[in-house]
């Protein structure tokens, strides 16, 4: 039991309390200890969301890998084929693989944690446990999602070595991490921002479905970085904080890739920024937002 | 030397003095474990949304200069029955109440006087908006059981996820597992999604798992309405052992009077956000039940908390014994009359009309029913804007005390008018069965119409 106030009554008698409900908080007060207090539940969540998905469908998970495919496919023929855009000499079915692997970790921490409060309004609003708990669970479950797709990726690269197309195993390999946790960061981090402001209005829901949509095209995805150089679209594609990781995951996997400390510090700071104010702004809204939402 | 070595003692005296002060204040102390000050709560009512984001504007402009949020100052009382005058409401306004440990508390309220807004603040489902409330011990709330059961998961998967969200860790449901699959009498099915559970199962299994948390503070919301007879008697007996024999403090909110005043030892009464009376459960039942008649001197007509289209609306009421006369109580036994007014505004002819009355007693439990579609009684034709409507009851059966009558009138299937809690009246000893003797009282709500036999040998 921890005690949180200590104070003395009217009598002058000492009075301790394990909680103090109080119409505000501190606005960095995240509570990290409670959070731990509730990993199981972080865990189990996890666990539901994997199982419950995929009860009563054939294929299972591997629907995991269905969609990072089809995807990849229908890139080579319409960036490949079609328009024509180079790949930055990699081998074009790995070039887009590995762009949509990282990207699809990204939008769906993106579009699954924006809506917590919504879709999960009925839970909140009967028990009390950390908020945080809930889109932390979703940032976990799609690194399952995201290890399972990049395994079809590392399948994909041992595929094309048979095949005579050498990649290099490099002891980049090692930033991966790091990398899907920046992705991690930007998604979790503008994903509350999101489900935070949605409780009120709700009209950025909508918003995110096609902005996610078109920040991929605003991202190094279907093409290079360096591809954009000679156009002078650039700067615009460079501002996005995402690119740098993306072209950073490219050099790690095949050793090309647009992208410098800089770019990656530039990045880093984006996230923390983000993460920062979505936490402030998710403990003001968790609060009390069973009354507008 | 001498004179310093004694000051010494003293000193050690004094402190020794003072700790043992301490510790009787400790253990004075320790017997409060919620405490709420000032508690208010306001809402915003009508839609969110336009207009909420000026009044947002307007807001921050206020703190950013460091004043009163302005939304502050305003709001009416939370009064259901009379109309809104005003955007804001507070739901709960100037709370203060303790609790001590081992206390099983009642709160009791008519229908959105604040109850379930104090529970939820309780149980930090929603934060207040003034004032705070302060707890010492592990707080679990049952608002509603099985929250956060996942349908496509097995009942073992669910047992485990439901009492993480309830704030059990995973090593304490493992060691409480086999008593709540035992509990919940579904061991059979536990590893079948419980989206194949009867709702009568799935309930089992969500009580189950709330009811072996262990929290020094429980608080329960109507849960008990759910269930058959037999499981809901199992869940009261779980909450008088829970608090009973392992000192464990209840905050019930329910308006089954009867559960209320068997389980709780003491009550509070909130009335339009507001505690309006405090005292032992008795007491306070009492009370509310002095205080909800007093809302029956309101004329029906001017009542507001009523639904219904109202084509057909109640606008008083008259009781009148068997030769005619009024009389504002009835005896047991006696022919009565009920005589309801009604009004069709709009004087447009109305068909199928029914008429229904429900008698609750004072606990809030449904006695019995008056409908006239029951006997084949349907009103064909209203065409009037006037209408009296007569039902005759004959040697009334109820036991003496006081009842309630809520009164409903549907009109070609669609609800014309509704008024809970409409009427209330009183039942007075008589001579029922026409022997020249009283009935007792507190032996059961109704009476029978019986005859004994008797013979010589066993026939």
């Amino acid at each position: 039991m921890n005690i949180v106030a200590l104070e003395t009554n009217k009598e002058n008698k000492p009075e301790f309390w394990t909680e103090v409900i109080t119409p505000r908080t501190g606005i960095l007060d995240i509570r990290l200890g409670e959070i731990w207090k509730y990993r199981d539940l972080l865990w189990l969540f996890v666990k539901r969301d994997f199982v419950a998905q995929y009860k009563q469908t054939v294929l299972g998970p591997l629907w995991h890998l269905i969609q990072p495919l089809f995807t990849t496919i229908i890139f080579l023929f319409l960036f490949g084929r079609i328009a024509n855009i180079p790949t930055d000499s990699i081998k074009p079915i790995l070039f887009y693989m590995s762009g949509i692997t990282i990207w699809n970790y990204f939008s769906s921490c993106l579009t699954s944690t924006s809506t917590t409060f919504i879709t999960n309004a009925n839970i909140f609003g009967k028990v009390y446990f950390p908020r945080m708990v809930l889109p932390l669970s979703i940032i976990l479950s799609n690194i399952v999602r995201f290890g399972i797709q990049f395994g079809l990726l590392f399948i994909m690269i041992i595929w094309c070595r048979f095949h005579g197309y050498m990649t290099h195993f490099t002891i980049y390999w090692i930033y991966i991490p790091f990398l899907v946790l920046l992705m991690a960061g930007m998604g979790l981090g503008l994903g509350i921002v999101i489900s935070s402001l949605t409780t009120k209005y709700r009209d950025l829901v909508i918003l995110l479905g096609f902005a996610v949509q078109l920040g991929m095209y605003a991202t190094p995805i279907a093409y290079p970085l360096s591809f954009l150089q000679t156009k002078g679209y650039a700067k615009l594609v460079s501002a996005n904080p995402l690119s740098p990781v993306v072209e950073c995951f490219r050099y790690c996997l095949f050793g090309k890739g647009t992208f410098s400390a800089g770019t990656l510090a530039y990045s880093f700071s984006f996230m923390l920024i983000i993460l920062l104010f979505g936490i402030v702004i998710f403990n003001r809204v968790e609060k009390s937002f069973m009354d507008t939402v | 030397m001498e004179l310093s070595s004694s000051i010494e003692w003293r000193k050690v005296l004094w402190i020794l003095y003072k700790y043992s002060q301490f510790r009787t204040n400790l253990r004075l102390m320790s017997d409060i474990v919620i405490k709420v000050e000032n508690l208010s709560k306001q809402y915003k009512l009508g839609d969110i949304g336009t207009g909420s984001i000026s009044h947002d504007l307007n807001r921050w402009w206020h703190i950013l200069r460091g004043k009163e949020d302005p939304y502050l100052k305003i709001g009416a009382e939370n009064d259901r029955t009379a109309k809104a005058s005003n955007e804001y409401v507070w739901a709960l306004k100037d709370v203060e109440f303790e609790v001590k440990k081992g206390e099983v508390l009642g709160i009791i309220g008519r229908n959105g006087a604040g109850k379930s807004t104090l529970l939820k603040i309780l149980s930090r489902t929603t934060s207040p908006t003034k004032g705070r409330i302060k707890i010492r011990g592990k707080v679990a709330s049952l608002l509603e059981v099985g929250t956060g059961f996942h349908p496509e998961l097995s009942g073992r998967d669910n047992i485990f996820l439901n009492g993480a969200i309830l704030g059990m860790t995973k090593p304490e449901i493992k060691r409480k597992f086999e008593e709540i699959v035992d509990f919940s009498g579904v061991a059979r099915y536990i590893d079948t999604p419980v989206k194949r559970y009867s709702s009568g199962m799935y309930v089992r299994l969500a009580f189950a798992v709330a009811a072996h948390l262990e929290p020094d503070i429980l608080i329960v919301d109507e849960v008990l309405a759910v269930g058959d007879a037999e499981f809901q008697k199992k869940c009261l007996g779980k909450m008088k052992d829970v608090s009973q024999q392992e000192g464990r403090t209840i905050l019930f909110v329910s308006h089954n009077m009867a559960a209320i005043q068997n389980l709780c030892s003491n009550g509070i009464l909130i009335k339009n956000g507001k505690v309006a009376f405090k005292n032992t459960i008795t007491e306070v039942i009492q009370h509310y039940n002095i205080d909800s008649s007093t809302l029956k001197t309101i004329p029906l007509v001017d009542r507001l908390d009523r639904s219904g289209n109202g084509y057909l609306k109640f606008s008083s009421f008259e009781f009148r014994k068997e030769n005619g006369e009024k009389t504002d109580s009835f005896t047991c036994g006696e022919n009565i009359k009920i005589i309801l007014f009604c009004k069709n505004e709009k004087k447009i002819e109305l068909r199928n009309v029914m008429v229904a009355i429900g008698i609750d007693d004072v606990y809030g439990n449904r006695v019995t029913h008056i409908n006239n579609s029951l006997t084949n009684q349907i009103i064909n034709k209203i065409s009037e804007e006037k209408n009296t409507i007569e039902i005759n009851i004959s040697n009334l059966p109820l036991t003496p005390g006081k009842y309630e009558m809520t009164v409903f009138s549907e009109v070609n299937g669609e609800i014309s008018d509704w008024i809970q809690n409409a009427i209330s009246f009183f039942v007075e000893p008589g001579d029922y069965y026409k022997t020249g003797k009283l009935i007792p009282q507190g032996q059961g709500t109704f009476l029978l119409n019986y005859n004994f036999n008797f013979y010589n040998g066993f026939r």
